[in-house]
């Protein structure tokens, strides 16, 4: 029984493994050349195609519900002049690349895994091997590097549209006065908070890509194994992001002062 | 001419459960040799550790001097290349049509202008038969022309082993009896060392110049096709001559019991060994032996009516 008990505590650590040895492989695939610039572009313009609307759809409310939190609260304490700054701050550093990454996952990701999971079980990665291409150079490292991308510009455009629909709620239903919001962009927020947040972007894109290329690649067990696959990929994904954002705003909140008025 | 393939001591385990242990046997360069087997007995298994896909638990197989069980990635990459494999349901990249598809190690190994590729492209759809349905997907047709794809990508980079995982499941008679008259001509013509994995007795009977029999997780045996089609072991008697008499039952081995209700049971004689399939043109392949050369060698008289042309193909009794 011991043994039983040992092997099933142990096979999470096990999985963990293995998907940090395939971000090792692909992370080293990244370098290898030839680099499949053709599959790179479709891939980028397919993610970019599911994710774009649902994320400034998204963005709107993210902003606006910001708006009206911070708003609110900011009025009780007197200090008006700042809501722009305050939303400016959770827009860019914590709003954007998390509605960011949950598209990315739950859209691009999901499609990923699925496409290659649907490859898996149809034998093609296989036959790909066989003819001497490995998979992960061929297939998974443009699409990392895509999602990658789209992450990154998919949270310039949260944190804009955030940024906008924030302003429209503040002013319209708040009384704010536009001047203020704008001025008091500067007043709490610096440059260091863009630079945050494009790398949480980043990363997040990263994780999103790998963990759905490694459970499509290793979905299992016919057509409901790729079901499987996806649904496991979108929820690992979840819980690392909010784990890494975690990390990353600790870290970040550590090492760069906040800006005094 | 094609490569040897030496496998030696080969074993392989899913967890506890051993798929097959200890296969010892050596592929001859340019022949083409069928591996049999009852359903679930690991002949895919086999096929898969054979080109690096599976990963043995001990044992080697040495192609070219490189042993596969245990070298580099980057070396079995490179070894692959000499591999042209059919799978069982062809595996053709589901986005790409099937022009795209026969192109696709073309373009990704070789240097070659469109022009060129279009050429060997067309030569290899023509070989197969399947000129006029390039341009579609592999959605859009039927699980054999799927397969005889799937062929003609597999030949596309001039191979030197070409592996067939059970090219006659799921086709009809009339068109098993084409695939194995091509896979004849093939051989012919490029000289590649062929194995194909089957359990259909007919192709294994008629087409190979040596037949390997997977039985109860061991190679029951390996030799050339009238060595087995001769023998009187029980296992491959059984098997190549579709009986139900014998150590192999519906499941797995029969038990003891079931065994010593059949033991006073007449076995049916063997039935007459038939002429191997010969290549379309009529030309002898390379590796091609005289009909009952074996049996004479090794001083064994094949079952009565063996070798007679138009002889009748039927099996079991």
């Amino acid at each position: 029984m011991a043994p039983l008990t040992a092997t099933r505590v142990l096979r999470p650590v096990g999985t963990a493994g293995k998907l940090f040895a395939f971000g090792l492989d692909v992370g080293r695939g990244l370098f290898r050349r030839p680099f499949q610039l053709r599959e790179f572009l479709q891939q980028a313009w397919f993610i970019a195609s599911v994710t774009i609307i649902p994320t400034a759809l998204v963005a709107i409310p993210f902003g606006a519900v910001i708006a009206l939190q911070v708003g609110g609260l900011i009025k009780q304490f007197g200090a008006q002049s700042f809501t722009g700054s305050a939303s400016v701050l959770a827009v860019i550093q914590q709003a954007g690349p998390i509605a960011t990454a949950l598209l990315i996952a739950g859209a691009g990701g999901s499609a990923i895994a699925a496409d290659l999971g649907a490859r898996r079980i149809r034998e093609e990665l296989d036959a790909m091997m066989v003819l001497g291409i490995d998979p992960i150079q061929r297939l998974v490292v443009p699409r990392v590097l895509a999602c990658m991308l789209v992450a990154v510009f998919l949270n310039g455009m949260v944190s804009v549209v955030g940024v906008a629909g924030g302003y429209v709620f503040n002013v319209v239903l708040q009384d704010g006065t536009p001047g203020a919001y704008l001025a008091s962009f500067t007043a709490l927020a610096q440059l260091p908070d863009l630079w945050i947040g494009m790398l949480k972007a980043l990363v997040f894109g990263f994780i999103a890509a790998i963990v759905a290329a490694y459970k499509g690649m290793n979905a299992g067990g016919g057509p409901k194994g790729v079901g499987d696959a996806v649904n496991e990929s979108v929820v690992i994904t979840f819980l690392l992001l909010f784990i890494v954002n975690f990390v990353l705003s600790t870290i970040y909140l550590q090492l760069v002062p906040p800006k005094t008025g | 001419m094609g490569v040897e393939i030496k496998v030696e001591d080969l074993s392989k385990s899913f967890g506890k459960q051993l798929i097959w242990g200890d296969v010892t046997l050596t592929v001859p360069a340019g022949e083409i040799c069928v591996m049999l087997g009852p359903s679930g007995t690991g002949k895919s298994v086999f096929l898969k550790t054979l080109i690096g896909l599976l990963k043995p638990d001990k044992g080697s197989i040495i192609i070219e001097g490189t042993d596969i069980a245990s070298c580099s990635e980057k070396e079995l990459y490179e070894i692959r290349k000499l591999f042209g494999v059919l799978f069982q349901d062809g595996a053709m990249f589901g986005s790409m049509n099937l022009y795209d598809n026969v192109a696709f190690p073309l373009r990704e190994h070789t240097k070659k202008s469109e022009s060129e590729i279009r050429s060997i492209v067309m030569e290899k759809m023509d070989l197969v038969g399947l000129l006029g349905a390039e341009d579609k997907l592999p959605g859009e047709i039927s699980g054999g022309m799927r397969k005889r794809a799937g062929l003609a990508r597999a030949l596309v980079l001039d191979p030197e082993i070409v592996l067939f995982d059970e090219p006659d499941s799921g086709l009809d008679p009339v068109r098993t009896a084409f695939l194995n008259q091509l896979i004849v001509d093939l051989n012919a013509q490029i000289d590649a060392t062929f194995l194909i994995v089957t359990h259909d007795i007919n192709t294994a009977r008629t087409v190979p110049d040596n037949i390997g029999l997977l039985y109860h997780k061991h190679l029951a045996m390996f030799g050339p096709r009238e060595m087995l089609l001769s023998s009187e072991e029980p296992v491959v008697r059984q098997f190549l001559n579709a009986q139900r008499v014998g150590p192999i039952g519906m499941s797995e081995e029969k038990d003891a019991d079931e065994l010593a209700a059949e033991a006073d049971q007449e076995l049916p004689p063997l039935p007459p060994i038939p002429m191997q399939l010969e290549p379309s043109n009529g030309i002898p392949r390379r590796s091609q032996r005289e009909p009952g050369s074996w049996c004479r060698e090794h001083g064994i008289t094949p079952p009565p009516g063996s070798f007679e042309e138009n002889m009748t193909m039927t099996t079991g009794g």
